[in-house]
């Protein structure tokens, strides 16, 4: 499963009322490492299926939710589960070590 | 894309180094037997300058330029208006993805991947990557840049992406119409803030002597703009905010007295210091925490081992230094391998 688009419109279906936790990748073109986070993510997306959903959410489409949780710094992954921010990482880091912040939710894969 | 011939100039290793059969045995554990001639850690001008020599020598390069931090630091801005050859300036990422495709148009193997251990010491270098694979390499470049420097502050860490910032071009786009600050009196400090300026009402630029380290031109530029207010000697000891950044307490350098600012984002541009912990026990350091180099050459305290941009240079650190000395590291590894020097 590959990560999908989400919108301002769509977030609360998609990832506050998730049934599975949710990794956001909140970023936009003009953002540099943001461009290098994108294939991180979508490998997370792909090892770890079962345990977790990938989505990306544009900040220059859609100001309002970033500015909801007070995110000033791209990129900015956050994971959410049963509604609620559990986890954040910012800036470009390298998958190991997203897996490892994310590791409560990833499983055992 | 390396191909796959055997290149002219070969080092004489005589006699199997000592632990070469163990470490051999490691290496094809972990998928990969060849002996490369030489293996460039980082991929910033330093690092693809490198490699373009390197792969022009047919010494079949390969490049660990890092899994999300390739191009280094230029990735991270906008104009570059000072590296010769492009007279209208050229964008950071583009200069830097221009350079790596100009190395990989001379076979050299650029691979998005970290190295996270190197052994420097024996005649054949092993570099382990994020995952377990080693590569061994008869010579190694170490271009690595600098890491941004913080500034130590018990908040900093918690507000970092919550007003704090490292990256102007990343971030200046969630302080619009607000007040914002910039620390620091280097280019990068005054380039930040005249960029944040584009968005931001207000930024006040905080420095802890009374003059710029900054060049002419960028100084010129901060004092003519209406939007940024200089403090002078003034140091940020305090960062605070609930959940942002709102207030930063600052210490005057010279009355050291204590004084709030109000402002929504931080932005910190102190400097940077060289990414030496992977190697800093093995060559030997300068005071300066920089690579130690001999004379005008890349040559480390390890034969076989060279440095490259701004991990060897105190002083200078601009992307057209950093490419020339990836240029002088190239040359002399060409030099070693092919027996002579070192
Ligand atoms: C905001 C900003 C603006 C700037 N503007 C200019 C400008 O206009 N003009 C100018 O001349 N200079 C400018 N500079 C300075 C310039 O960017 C640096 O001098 C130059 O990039 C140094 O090049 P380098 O190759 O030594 O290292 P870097 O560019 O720092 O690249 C090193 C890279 O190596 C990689 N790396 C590091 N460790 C590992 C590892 N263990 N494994 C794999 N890969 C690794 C990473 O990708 C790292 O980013 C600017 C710097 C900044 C921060």
């Amino acid at each position: 499963m590959s990560t999908i688009d989400v919108t301002t419109s769509e977030f609360e279906a998609e990832v506050l009322n998730s049934d599975k936790p949710v990794i956001v990748d909140f970023w936009a073109e003009w953002c540099g490492p943001c461009r290098m986070v994108g294939p991180v993510l979508e490998a997370i997306s792909d090892e770890h299926a079962d345990s977790v959903k990938v989505v990306k959410v544009n900040v220059d489409d859609n100001q309002e939710i970033a500015a909801k949780y007070g995110i000033t710094s791209i990129p900015a992954v956050y994971l959410f589960n049963d509604g609620k921010v559990q986890k954040q990482s910012i800036g470009a880091k390298p998958k190991a070590a997203l897996e490892k912040e994310f590791a409560d939710y990833l499983g055992s894969e | 894309m390396s191909t796959d011939f055997t290149p002219a100039l070969k080092l004489d290793l005589g006699a199997t180094p000592p632990g070469q059969t163990q470490s051999a045995a490691s290496a094809e554990a972990a998928g990969e037997s060849e002996i490369h001639d030489v293996v460039i850690v980082g991929s910033g001008p330093a690092g693809y300058t490198a490699a373009i020599y390197t792969a022009r020598a047919h010494l079949n390069p390969v490049v660990l330029a890092g899994s999300v931090t390739a191009g280094g630091d230029l990735m991270n801005t906008t104009e570059v208006e000072n590296y010769p050859g492009f007279t209208d300036g050229i964008m950071g990422p583009e200069l830097m993805s221009t350079m790596e495709a100009q190395a990989e148009r001379f076979g050299a193997d650029i691979r998005y991947e970290d190295a996270i251990k190197l052994d420097l010491a024996g005649e054949i270098k092993e570099i382990t990557v994020e995952g377990g694979q080693v590569l061994r390499a008869k010579a190694v470049i170490l271009a690595t840049g600098s890491a941004y420097r913080e500034l130590g502050l018990e908040d900093e860490k918690r507000l970092s992406g919550h007003g704090v910032s490292w990256c102007a071009t990343c971030d200046g786009f969630f302080f619009k119409g607000q007040n914002i600050a910039v620390v620091g009196g280097g280019d990068s400090a005054i380039e930040e803030a005249t960029f944040l300026t584009k968005f931001a009402d207000k930024v006040t630029l905080i420095h802890r002597r009374d003059e710029f380290r900054a060049s002419e031109i960028m100084q010129k530029r901060a004092f003519d703009d209406p939007k940024i207010e200089i403090l002078w000697n003034k140091q940020v000891i305090g960062i605070s905010g609930e959940a942002k950044v709102e207030e930063l307490s600052l210490e005057d350098t010279v009355t050291g007295e204590v004084s709030p600012l109000a402002v929504t984002g931080l932005f910190v541009a102190i400097g940077s210091d060289p990414r030496t912990a992977l190697f800093k026990d093995q060559v030997e350091i300068t005071p300066d925490g920089t690579v130690a180099v001999q004379g005008r050459s890349s040559k480390t305290s390890l034969p076989g081992v060279f440095a490259a941009g701004d991990v060897l240079d105190p002083t200078y650190r601009q992307a057209i230094t950093a490419a020339g000395s990836g240029c002088v590291a190239a040359i002399d590894v060409e030099h070693y391998l092919a027996g002579h020097g070192a």
